[in-house]
C-alpha cells in the first residue's frame, strides 16, 4: 500500500514539477466551452438549456489531451519497466497512475466547470449539482482512459486513436451525468436513479478498467 | 472430451483450409439462394402493413442486419478470448476477418433504418437509446480496424485489439435492454417463448431471411479467414527468402 502512495506521489510530483500539463488543459477547457457561444450566438435561453451538456463534453475532450501521455513517458524512459519489475503489481501501478491523472486532471477540471457554467449561464441551482456529477463521474474517465493508454503505447498515431478508442466508451458517463444535471434542474425524480447509475459505472471502472490496462501494458513490456 | 478434440482438429490451419474450401461453395450458394427466396417472400407473399404499407419491407434487411450486427461483435469478443486464453493463432485470424464484416452489417442495420425513419419517424435520424447504442458499436468496430492497423508487430495487435474487444461487450446487453428505456423502438416480439408476437405470413419470411443472411455472414467470414491465412503464409515465405538471401548478400536490415 505504501508504494501505491508514493507512486501516486510521484506521478503528482512529476505533473507539479513539470507544470505546463495542468495549465494546458484547463487553458484547453477554457478555450471550448468559450468558443460554443461564439458559435451558437449568444442567446442566453439557449446557451442554460444546454450548459451541462457542453461542460461535460469539453471537460471529455479536455481529459483525453493528457491521458495520451499516461503512460508514454515512463514507457519511453524504462520506468515502467522498472515499476513492471518491483513489488508493486502492475494492476496496481495502473491504477496508481489513473488515480494520479485523476487528481491532476478530473478534479482541477471540476473545480473549474462551474466558473465556465457562469459564461454559459447555468441555473443557479445547477451549480451545485455539476460539481457533485462530476465529482462522481471523472474518475471514469481516468481509468477506463488508462485502458486506452495502455493500449495505444506503441501505435503509431496514438493521441488520434486514443480518441476514436476512448469516446464510445464514455457514453454512459456523459449521457448519465448529463441527465442527472438535466433533472435537478428540471426538479424532477429523475436525478436519483441517474446519479446512482453513475457512480456505479465509475466504482465499475475503477475495479475492472486497471485489470484491462495491466494485461495490454505486460504484452508490451515482454 | 469428443468435443474438445473435435475443436482443436478443426483448430489445425491446415485441416481448416480444406475443411472450408469444401464446405464454402455450398454455404454461399445456400446463401443466395435462401436471399433470393426471403426477398420473394416479403415482397409477394408477405402483407404490407396496414400502417406503413410497403416501407415495412425494410425490415426484412433490418432485423436481421441487426442481429448479424451484434452476433458479429460477439464472434470477435469470443475469438479474442481464445486468442488471450488458449493462444491459438486461428481465433486472432477468426477476430481479424470478423470486425470489419461486423462493421459492415452495423452500417447495413443503420443505413436501412434511417431510411425507414424517414417516412415512419419524419427524420432519417434520432437519439433514441437503441439508435444511439447501435452507432456506438459501430465506433467500436472502428475502433478495432483502427487499433489493429495502426501497430505494426502483427502479434502484438491482435493481442491488444482482443483487449480492446473485450472491454467494449459491455455494449451488447446495452443495446438488447436499450428498447426499455422509452424507447420508440419496438419491445422484442420474435424472441418471445411460445408464440412470437408476429403473424406467420410475416415471420415465415424474416426468418428466411435472417437464415440466408447468417449464411452470407458465414460465407464471408470464411473467406475472409482464409485470404487471411493465406496472407500470412505468403509473408512467411517472403521471409524464409529473404533469410535465405541474406546467407549470399547482407541486406540493409
Amino acid at each position: 500500500m505504501k508504494a501505491f502512495w508514493q507512486l501516486v506521489g510521484r506521478d503528482l510530483a512529476i505533473a507539479w514539477r513539470e507544470g505546463g500539463t495542468i495549465g494546458v488543459t484547463l487553458g484547453f477547457y477554457l478555450i471550448v466551452v468559450a468558443m460554443l457561444p461564439l458559435g451558437l450566438g449568444p442567446d442566453l435561453n439557449l446557451l442554460s438549456r444546454i450548459a451541462p451538456g457542453v461542460l461535460w463534453v469539453a471537460l471529455l475532450l479536455s481529459a483525453l489531451l493528457s491521458l495520451g501521455r499516461l503512460f508514454e513517458t515512463d514507457y519511453e524512459d524504462g520506468s515502467l519497466e522498472v515499476m513492471a519489475t518491483g513489488p508493486l503489481p502492475l494492476e496496481a501501478v495502473a491504477a496508481a497512475k489513473s488515480l494520479a491523472h485523476w487528481l491532476t486532471t478530473g478534479l482541477p477540471l471540476t473545480v473549474l466547470a462551474p466558473i465556465l457554467g457562469l459564461l454559459l449561464n447555468l441555473p443557479l441551482e445547477g451549480y451545485g449539482v455539476l460539481v457533485v456529477t462530476m465529482l462522481a463521474g471523472t474518475p471514469a474517465v481516468s481509468f477506463i482512459g488508462a485502458i486506452g493508454a495502455a493500449l495505444t503505447l506503441r501505435a503509431r498515431r496514438g493521441g488520434l486513436l486514443l480518441a476514436l478508442l476512448m469516446l464510445p466508451l464514455f457514453v454512459p458517463t456523459l449521457t448519465f451525468g448529463i441527465s442527472a444535471v438535466g433533472a435537478a434542474l428540471m426538479a424532477t425524480e429523475a436525478f436519483t436513479p441517474s446519479f446512482l447509475i453513475l457512480v456505479a459505472v465509475s466504482l465499475a471502472s475503477v475495479v475492472l478498467a486497471p485489470l484491462a490496462a495491466a494485461a495490454a501494458l505486460r504484452l508490451q513490456l515482454q | 472430451m469428443a468435443m474438445q478434440t473435435l475443436t482443436q482438429r478443426l483448430a489445425n490451419p491446415t485441416r481448416f483450409m480444406a475443411l472450408s474450401a469444401r464446405l464454402l461453395p455450398w454455404i454461399g450458394a445456400l446463401a443466395a439462394a435462401l436471399i433470393v427466396l426471403g426477398l420473394y417472400m416479403a415482397f409477394f407473399t408477405a402483407p404490407p402493413d396496414y400502417q406503413q404499407g410497403h416501407t415495412a419491407k425494410i425490415m426484412y434487411v433490418h432485423v436481421p442486419a441487426a442481429w448479424l450486427a451484434m452476433f458479429g461483435y460477439a464472434l470477435v469478443a469470443a475469438s479474442s478470448f481464445g486468442l488471450l486464453v488458449f493462444r491459438h493463432p486461428l481465433a486472432d485470424v477468426s477476430a481479424k476477418a470478423a470486425a470489419p464484416i461486423g462493421a459492415v452489417f452495423t452500417f447495413l442495420c443503420l443505413v436501412t433504418g434511417s431510411l425507414w425513419g424517414k417516412p415512419m419517424w419524419g427524420a432519417f435520424w434520432a437519439w433514441d437509446p437503441r439508435l444511439t447504442s447501435v452507432l456506438i458499436l459501430f465506433f467500436l468496430y472502428l475502433g478495432l480496424i483502427a487499433l489493429r492497423s495502426s501497430i505494426e508487430d502483427e502479434q502484438l495487435a491482435g493481442n491488444l485489439t482482443a483487449i480492446l474487444a473485450i472491454v467494449g461487450i459491455v455494449i451488447l446487453p446495452i443495446i438488447r435492454f436499450s428498447v426499455d428505456w422509452n424507447s420508440i423502438h419496438q419491445q422484442p416480439s420474435v424472441s418471445r417463448l411460445g408464440m412470437p408476437a408476429i403473424h406467420p405470413s410475416i415471420l415465415w419470411p424474416l426468418l428466411v431471411m435472417a437464415a440466408g443472411m447468417t449464411l452470407l455472414f458465414a460465407a464471408l467470414h470464411l473467406k475472409a479467414m482464409r485470404n487471411e491465412i493465406l496472407r500470412r503464409r505468403v509473408k512467411a515465405l517472403r521471409l524464409v527468402e529473404v533469410q535465405s538471401a541474406a546467407g549470399l548478400a547482407q541486406p540493409a536490415e
